[in-house]
C-alpha cells in the first residue's frame, strides 16, 4: 500500500501552523475524499489525534465552486484535484494544501469570499427585468452569442482569479477578473445592454479595471476555462469609450 | 403603533425554490431574511444538468401542457395529487419565459429561439436546456435577480447559518426560528410572521448518492421532530447513470440518452430475460453489444422512467452481465457526432475528470445512484375551485404559518419523478409560496412583536442546552463511523429493491443507530466552524428521517414507482392508492404511520405501461375554469 504526505497550513488568523497527515493512495482519490479521510480519523503524522481539518466542500462535481484551496500552491478546486495525477507530476509524496490567501481566513481551509459576491452588486450583474411575470419571451439570440454567454455564465465565483492575480492584495482594491466578466456576460445580452453604461462606470473607478496588470494567470487558473482576459480586454474598450463619452454632458442616444 | 407592520418573511434555503420564493415575496415589498448554510449560489440546484420541462409545442408535434401533466402523473404511477401537477404543467410555458427574460442563457435554434430536447418518461421534446449544466443557470438568473433586491434592502442573506429549530406559539403557529452562525457557532432567535422552508433533499442520509454535501435532510428532520408531517418518505428515487465512487456518485444526465446515448452490456445468447409485455427474448447476441433497454422496451428504449432504467441496469448485472464482471453497465454516447456530444460537454468532462476516461471516444461506466427524494414536507393544496380554496394556504405544512417547498416537500411527483420536472417543481412552488405567504401574512390576527418574548427565550435555551450536551458527550462512537454503518443499510436494503425481513431489520438498525448516537464524542468541541459539531447535530435528525424512509417502506406491499418489492409485484390501488404520512413519536423516536386519500379528480389511474406509445391527449375531469397562475 503506498503512503503519501497532506502537508497542510492550517489554523485561524494569527495562529497558523503546518501539519502533516500520512494517508493510503487508493485510485482515482481526490484531494475531498483525503480531506474525508481525516475528518473520520484525525490523526496526525506523529501519531497525534487532533482536530479534523475544516474545509468548504458541496457539488464535488466543480460545479459550486465551494472547494477552492491551493493545491501545490496552485488555486483549484479540490474536488478536480485527483492525488495520483499530482504525486506523478511532481514526482514527490507530499501534497502541500493551504487556504486561498486572497480572503480573510476563516479556519484552516475555509476563507470568507463575501467580497467576491459583493463585487457582483457593484457591476450590476444581472437584467433588469421589470418583474417576475409572464410577459412573453426575452429577445432572440443567435446560437453563437447564446454559447459566448453560456460559457461566461458557468462562473462559480470561486475566487480562483483573484487568488492567482498579482494585483488582488490588501494594498490594492481592484475588483478582480470575475466581476468585469460578470459585467461582459450582462452587456452582451441585448436586454441588459440597455445599461451598459451602469456596468461600465463602475469600472472606471478607483479598483476597476485599470488596475489589471495583465499579467494573464486569471484565464490560466479558470476551473470553467473562461477567457477572462479577453473579457477584461473587452471591457477595457468599452471602458476607454465611456470615459470619452462621459466627457460629453448630454447622453449618447442612438 | 397603528402603523402597518412591516411584513417580515424567513425563507431557509437558497436554491431554486428558494430563491423564486424569496424573489417573488421581495417584489410585493415583504422583507425577506433567506438564510442558508452556504452561500445560496452553491445550492444544490447547480448540480441539475439535464433541463427544465415546459410544453411549449416549439417542435410542431402537437404538445401540449394537458400532456405534460398526464405524462407527469403517470411516471408518478399516480401517487401524486392532481391539482398541483397540473397547474404546474400550465405554469411551465410562463416560467421558461420569465427565466428568458431574467437572461438564463437557454440553448437556441438558429432562429434564435429557445432549443428544446427530449428526456425520460416521454417521446416530446419539451426539455428547455442550457448545454449540461441547465440547473446551474437556472439558479444563477435567480440568485441574480435576488440580488437586485438585496440591493435594495427587501433580502438579507444570512449566509452560513444553519436553520436549528422552528420557534411554535402556544397555538401551535410557526413564529421564527433559531439558528446558527456556522463561523462562531453562535445560536440566535430569528422573529418572523412566517418560515419557508426550501432546504432540498436528504440524499446524505445514504450517503453515496449524487447530492451535494448540504443536502443532510436535516431541517426537514428537525421539523419532523417538533410535529411537522413528512409524507412519502419512501419513495427514493435512484437514478440510473451515476459514476461509481467514493466520495460521490457524480451524476451522468438524463441527457445524455435523450441527446442518442444507449446503455448495453456485452450480449449472452445462453441467457434470456422476461419483458413486461410478456416475452422471454435473448440476452443479446454472445460478445456483441446489447443494447437492453431497445429490447426490452421498443418504443420507449433508452428513455425510459428512472425507476425503470434502474432496475433494469439491476436485472441485467444480477444475470452476470456487468462490464468486467462488476455491478455497472456501459452508457455510450461515443457514436454521437461532434455536435450533439458538444451539447453534453458539461457532464461528458465531468466523466472524464474523475475517471481519465474520454467518454467522447469510448463507453461510460455507470451504475444506479441514490438521486431525489419524491417524499418531503407534506403540505396542503386547496384547488382553484375548492370551496375552502382561500381559507388555506398552498404549500403549507401541518404547522401554521410554516411553509415548505421545492425537493423538501412532497408535492408533484408521486412515485417517480420525470427526469427534467425538478427544476420546474422548484420554481412553480416558490412562487406559489411568495404568493400564499402574503395572503397568509394578511389574514394573520396576531404578529409575532406582540407575543411575550419568553417564547423566543426559549427557543434559544433548548437549542443552547442541546448544544452543550452534544459537546459534553463522552462516549465511544465516533458520528462519521455511524454515517457509514446507516448508509450500508440504507443504501443495500432501502433503495432499487427492498424486502420486507430487511426492512424490519434496517429498522432495528436506525434503532440501534439511535441509541449509539448518545454515546458519540467530538473530535473537535471548539466554537470556530467545527464541521464535526455541525453534522453531528444534523445527525440525529437524518436517522430519524432514515426510520421514516424505511417504516414507510416496510408498511407498502406493493410496488409503485420507485418502491419496489419482489414479495408484492403488483401495484395495489385498493390498499396504497394514498399517500403515506409520517409523525414523530417523541417515545419510541419512530414515526407513527398513517396514510390520506390521493387527490385523484382530473385523471382514472391506468396501468402505467412503457412498452407501447401511444399519441393521445388525455381527458381531464373536474378543471376548475378559474385557475390563476403565479406569474
Amino acid at each position: 500500500m503506498t503512503k503519501y504526505i497532506l502537508k497542510i497550513y492550517r489554523g485561524i488568523p494569527e495562529k497558523q501552523y503546518w501539519e502533516e497527515f500520512e494517508l493510503t493512495l487508493r485510485p482515482f482519490l481526490n484531494i475531498n475524499s483525503a480531506l474525508l479521510e481525516i475528518q473520520k480519523n484525525p490523526v496526525n503524522h506523529k501519531g497525534q489525534r487532533v482536530a479534523p481539518v475544516a474545509w468548504e466542500n458541496g457539488c464535488l462535481e466543480e460545479v459550486c465552486g465551494s472547494c477552492s484551496m491551493l493545491v501545490n500552491s496552485r488555486p483549484r478546486q479540490a474536488c478536480t484535484a485527483l492525488v495520483q495525477e499530482i504525486l506523478d507530476e511532481t514526482k514527490k509524496n507530499v501534497i502541500i494544501l493551504a487556504p486561498l490567501s486572497k480572503f480573510p481566513l476563516v479556519r484552516d481551509l475555509v476563507v470568507d469570499r463575501t467580497s467576491m459576491f459583493e463585487s457582483l452588486k457593484r457591476v450590476r450583474a444581472w437584467i433588469d427585468a421589470d418583474d417576475a411575470l409572464d410577459r412573453g419571451f426575452g429577445p432572440k439570440i443567435s446560437p453563437q452569442e447564446q454559447e459566448v454567454r453560456y460559457l461566461l455564465s458557468t462562473c462559480m465565483t470561486c475566487g480562483c482569479c483573484s487568488e492567482s492575480c498579482p494585483q488582488v492584495s490588501d494594498r490594492s482594491d481592484f475588483i478582480g477578473p470575475a466581476p468585469i466578466s460578470q459585467a461582459r456576460l450582462f452587456n452582451a445580452h441585448p436586454v441588459g445592454a440597455l445599461q451598459e453604461e451602469t456596468r461600465v462606470r463602475p469600472l472606471l473607478e478607483k479598483g476597476g479595471i485599470a488596475s489589471c496588470g495583465n499579467a494573464q494567470n486569471c484565464a490560466k487558473v479558470c476551473p470553467k476555462k473562461i477567457p477572462l482576459t479577453e473579457s477584461i480586454a473587452v471591457m477595457g474598450r468599452k471602458a476607454t469609450k465611456q470615459a470619452l463619452k462621459d466627457l460629453i454632458s448630454l447622453p449618447d442616444v442612438k | 403603533m397603528t402603523k402597518k407592520a412591516k411584513k417580515e418573511v424567513i425563507v431557509v434555503g437558497g436554491g431554486l425554490a428558494g430563491l423564486s420564493c424569496a424573489m417573488k415575496l421581495a417584489e410585493q415589498g415583504l422583507y425577506v431574511t433567506l438564510i442558508s448554510v452556504t452561500k445560496v449560489k452553491r445550492s444544490h440546484s447547480v448540480c441539475a444538468q439535464g433541463g427544465i420541462n415546459a410544453a411549449m409545442n416549439l417542435k410542431g408535434e402537437n404538445d401540449s401542457p394537458y400532456i405534460h401533466a398526464y405524462e407527469t402523473i403517470k411516471g408518478g404511477d399516480f401517487l401524486a395529487d392532481q391539482p398541483p401537477v397540473v397547474e404546474m404543467c400550465l405554469a411551465a410555458p410562463g416560467i421558461i419565459r420569465m427565466m428568458d427574460r431574467f437572461g438564463c442563457p437557454f440553448n437556441r435554434t438558429l432562429e434564435g429561439n429557445l432549443d428544446f430536447r427530449g428526456f425520460g418518461g416521454t417521446l416530446y421534446r419539451r426539455t428547455a436546456f442550457c448545454g449540461a449544466s441547465t440547473g446551474q443557470q437556472l439558479l444563477y438568473a435567480l440568485d441574480e435577480q435576488v440580488r437586485r433586491y438585496e440591493t435594495k434592502g427587501l433580502v438579507v442573506k444570512y449566509e452560513n447559518h444553519e436553520f436549528m429549530r422552528l420557534v411554535i406559539d402556544e397555538m401551535g403557529v410557526a413564529r421564527g426560528i433559531v439558528m446558527m452562525d456556522h463561523y462562531n457557532m453562535k445560536l440566535q432567535v430569528l422573529r418572523a410572521d412566517s418560515v419557508v422552508i426550501a432546504s432540498g433533499g436528504p440524499g446524505l442520509i445514504f450517503k453515496k448518492s449524487t447530492n451535494s454535501t448540504f443536502c443532510t435532510g436535516a431541517a426537514n428532520g428537525r421539523l419532523y421532530r417538533q410535529g411537522m408531517e413528512y409524507a412519502n418518505g419512501e419513495f427514493i428515487q435512484i437514478h440510473p447513470t451515476a459514476i461509481p465512487a467514493e466520495d460521490k456518485l457524480r451524476l451522468i444526465s438524463e441527457s445524455a440518452r435523450a441527446e442518442g446515448g444507449r446503455l448495453w452490456v456485452y450480449g449472452d445468447a445462453s441467457k434470456s430475460i422476461d419483458t413486461p409485455d410478456g416475452r422471454t427474448i435473448s440476452c443479446g447476441k454472445t460478445g456483441e453489444p446489447w443494447f437492453f433497454l431497445e429490447d426490452i422496451y421498443p418504443d420507449f428504449g433508452n428513455l425510459v422512467p428512472r425507476d425503470i432504467a434502474s432496475r433494469e441496469v439491476l436485472r441485467v448485472c444480477e444475470r452476470g452481465l456487468g462490464i468486467d464482471g462488476q455491478m455497472q453497465v456501459f452508457l455510450d454516447v461515443s457514436h454521437l457526432s461532434k455536435q450533439t456530444q458538444h451539447k453534453l460537454d458539461a457532464v461528458l468532462d465531468i466523466y472524464q475528470k474523475f475517471t481519465g476516461e474520454d467518454p467522447r471516444k469510448v463507453p461510460m461506466k455507470i451504475f444506479p445512484a441514490v438521486h431525489y427524494s419524491m417524499g418531503g414536507a407534506w403540505v396542503d393544496w386547496p384547488a382553484a375551485n375548492d370551496s375552502d380554496r382561500f381559507t388555506r394556504y398552498r404549500q403549507m405544512t401541518s404547522i401554521p404559518g410554516c411553509f415548505n417547498i421545492g425537493e423538501s416537500d412532497f408535492q408533484y411527483h408521486g412515485a417517480n419523478r420525470l427526469g427534467a420536472n425538478s427544476l420546474l417543481s422548484c420554481i412553480f412552488a416558490g412562487l406559489v409560496s411568495g404568493l400564499e405567504v402574503p395572503r397568509y401574512l394578511d389574514d394573520l390576527g396576531v404578529r409575532n412583536e406582540n407575543l411575550p418574548s419568553y417564547l423566543f427565550v426559549e427557543a434559544l435555551a433548548q437549542e443552547e442546552a442541546f448544544k452543550q450536551d452534544l459537546l459534553a458527550r463522552e462516549g465511544k462512537e465516533n458520528v462519521h463511523r455511524l454515517h457509514d454503518e446507516l448508509s450500508e443499510w440504507m443504501v443495500a436494503h432501502v433503495t432499487v429493491k427492498r424486502n420486507n425481513k430487511d426492512l424490519e431489520q434496517t429498522l432495528d438498525k436506525i434503532s440501534e443507530l439511535q441509541e449509539r448516537y448518545e454515546k458519540i464524542s467530538l473530535d473537535d468541541r471548539g466554537q470556530r466552524l467545527n464541521q464535526t459539531y455541525i453534522f453531528a447535530a444534523q445527525f440525529g435528525p437524518m436517522l430519524d428521517l432514515a426510520a421514516v424512509i424505511t417504516k414507510g417502506a416496510l408498511l407498502r406491499n406493493e410496488f409503485r414507482g420507485a418502491h419496489y418489492k419482489a414479495e408484492f409485484p403488483e401495484r395495489d390501488d385498493v390498499n396504497f392508492l394514498k399517500t403515506t404520512i409520517a409523525r414523530y413519536n417523541k417515545e419510541t423516536r419512530m414515526p407513527h404511520i398513517s396514510y390520506r386519500p390521493v387527490d385523484l379528480r382530473h385523471l382514472k389511474p391506468v396501468k402505467r405501461v412503457y412498452t407501447k406509445f401511444k399519441k393521445a391527449i388525455p381527458e381531464f375531469e373536474n378543471m376548475p375554469e378559474n385557475i390563476a397562475l403565479p406569474l
